[in-house]
């Protein structure tokens, strides 16, 4: 199929409905509110539904409503809306009910600025909302893999019964890429929902519900939803390696989405300058569960390591629990919106290699 | 023998754990009598506030969702919304809707989302034991108003169906209460009609009940009832407020030019 020039927020849209996706509930905030914009058009040509909701926090649980009567659903927002959907995340989790989340990051704390960041990392990854859930987390590195990854995010949604948040700095959700677009899912072939609310018609009636007055019965779903974390960290554990072909590496590089291929420029330029230096890449695809073992095996050819990441050093601590203070971890970071450029990583790598 | 009086099929036969002389027992009786009247039970989704009624889900025998605090009418309208066949109805308390729930209750009545809201307004919160909610009467002791709510410092009791009416989107909004048999008839005359409209795809339906809460109240049941009389329906005057089928002046649509920039 031919490639088309798309807005990783508009690219992110039309893969929601190519994966089956009909309904979509959200509200407006930068950078993330092409989202909206492009479904609002899109999903009515497909027989579709799009409510612009009064917050986050309705939103989210229309999500709710709409995930519970055995819907694919979406919603997309940007770090202060993603704070605000916490807890009507946790019921969602806590229920077992699949939905998709996309959060265009902006830079925080508090409203922070509407230009790239990744300082949602450990929000996302280490629990969102209250009590024992977790987000499979996805980041893409360009427009075409936020495409493929919110392809999937509804499968994987759908098998582990679920949330999944696609997280894209803004820069994911701004850039112009030409993307490769997937084929249109068969809505027929999507799979069933026994346990949703579609009326007590000829069997007892289902109920959607996180409460648990019982101990032992909260206690018991809690090691439920555990078993299926396990599941999953067992299971969908994905990475990508630049430059880690060799045996010995100077400097392994960690980082992910856009910052990923800010590192893969900053690499080659060192390189290109000095040929008697070796460094890798290593990207992690899934922030959670987070690929620790394909870490550690990179890690172990490296005489140090360098995370380099739009925040204060969020990932800092996973990539600890990795190599477990085997090798020397050093931290390059930049926040608030500002980008580290490839000459601002090389200068970075070239102090480090001296 | 014939039976003539038993449980509606849209109640389950369950132990209640509401306190004696609370009037949800007969609200949700209400509601199951108009979704079996109407043959509605196989279709309905009833959404479960947070509050004294959070386990709702255990009494009616239809699809039940258990909603957070005050966002049933947006788990309503995303459940509706993507199956308009079903029959989708909020059950909440004055805490649940008329505090934390205020801006989801008034978006969906003003997206006219056809859903029937049944909300319970008890003038307290029960569940957490007795604190005061936003329609609390002046004067009315709570456990985070010692000394009895003063409008001055708290404001006066929120008329939420009345503040609904003001929208313009077409609706039924009815106030109805549960103390007396008399009462009691009324009730289920204005909420079986709220489910016929939704039923109908008519337009978004609510039936606030003025209810007692002799727990928190301090009263005995007849004394509740007594205290709902007296001190409740002066404030908040019971009837129809708002019908679909009323003519009002037509909103013209902005300009061509403003619409597809």
């Amino acid at each position: 199929m031919a490639k088309v020039l798309m807005k990783g927020c508009e690219a992110i849209g039309e893969a929601a409905v190519r994966a089956g996706c009909r309904n979509f509930f959200g509200y407006p905030i930068t950078p993330q509110t092409e989202v909206p914009e492009y479904l609002a058009k899109r999903l009515p040509e497909v027989g579709g539904l799009f409510v612009q909701a009064e917050s986050e926090v309705a939103a989210i649980n229309m999500l709710y409503g709409a995930a519970g009567v055995g819907k694919r659903v979406l919603t997309s927002s940007s770090s202060p809306g993603i704070s605000l959907m916490a807890e009507g995340v946790s019921y969602i989790a806590t229920c077992h009910l699949p939905v998709v989340l996309v959060n265009i990051v902006r830079a925080g704390p508090g409203l922070g600025g509407i230009l790239p960041a990744q300082s949602d990392y450990l929000q996302a990854t280490k629990g969102h909302g209250h009590g024992d859930y977790k987000l499979v987390v996805l980041a893409p590195s360009s427009v075409q893999e936020a495409v493929d990854l919110m392809y999937e995010a509804f499968d994987l949604a759908d098998h582990y019964l679920t949330p999944v948040m696609v997280m894209g700095d803004g820069m994911i959700g701004q850039m112009m890429e030409p993307v490769e677009i997937p084929p249109m899912r068969d809505l027929d072939d999507l799979p069933a929902k026994p346990w949703a609310i579609t009326g007590a018609k000829g069997r007892k009636p289902n109920i959607v519900n996180s409460l648990y007055l019982s101990e032992v019965a909260c206690n018991a779903n809690n090691w439920k939803m555990k078993e299926k974390y396990d599941e999953i960290v067992k299971r969908e554990k994905r990475s990508e390696t630049y430059g880690c072909d060799g045996e010995k590496l100077d400097v392994l590089i960690v980082a992910y989405g856009t910052m990923a291929r800010i590192c893969n420029t900053a690499m080659a330029e060192v390189v290109a300058s000095d040929k008697q230096k070796r460094i890798g890449l290593f990207r992690p695809i899934t922030l959670w569960p987070y690929p620790y073992e394909a870490l550690a095996k990179e890690a172990e050819k490296a005489k140090q390591i360098l995370v380099v990441e739009m925040s204060t050093g969020q990932m800092v601590e996973d990539v600890q629990l990795a190599v477990l203070g085997s090798r020397p971890i050093d931290f390059y970071g930049l926040t608030g919106g500002l980008v580290p450029s490839p000459d601002d990583v090389a200068d970075k790598l070239r102090k480090i290699l001296t | 023998m014939k039976k003539i009086f038993g449980y509606p099929n849209s109640l389950t036969v369950n132990p209640t754990h509401y306190c004696p002389g609370c009037t949800h027992g007969t609200i949700h009786r209400l509601v199951a009598e108009s979704l079996d009247e109407l043959g509605l039970r196989e279709r309905a989704v009833g959404i479960a506030p947070v509050g004294c009624s959070v386990l709702a889900y255990n009494y009616f025998n239809c699809d039940m969702f258990e909603a957070s605090h005050g966002r049933a009418p947006a788990v309503a309208t995303g459940a509706k919304r993507c199956r308009p066949d079903l029959i989708v109805f909020t059950y909440q308390g004055d805490g649940d809707l008329a505090s934390i729930g205020m801006a989801e209750i008034v978006h969906a009545a003003n997206r006219g989302e056809k859903i029937t809201v049944i909300f319970v307004n008890n003038a307290i919160y029960g569940m957490t034991g007795g604190q005061m909610a936003p329609t609390t009467m002046p004067g009315q002791v709570t456990t985070t108003c010692p000394a009895g709510r003063n409008p001055s410092h708290e404001g006066y009791p929120i008329r939420v169906v009345e503040l609904l009416s003001t929208l313009r989107t077409p609706a039924f909004i009815a106030r109805a209460a549960a103390h007396t048999p008399l009462h009691v008839i009324e009730a289920k005359r204005v909420i079986r009609e709220a489910f016929r409209l939704q039923a109908e795809d008519v337009c978004f339906s609510m039936v606030e009940v003025l209810s007692t809460c002799p727990t928190n109240w301090g009263l005995t049941p007849s004394e509740a009832n007594k205290w709902l009389q007296e001190n409740m329906v002066p404030y908040y005057p019971l009837g129809v407020l708002k019908r679909p089928d009323v003519d009002e002046t037509p909103i013209p649509e902005v300009a061509a030019s403003l619409k597809g920039a």
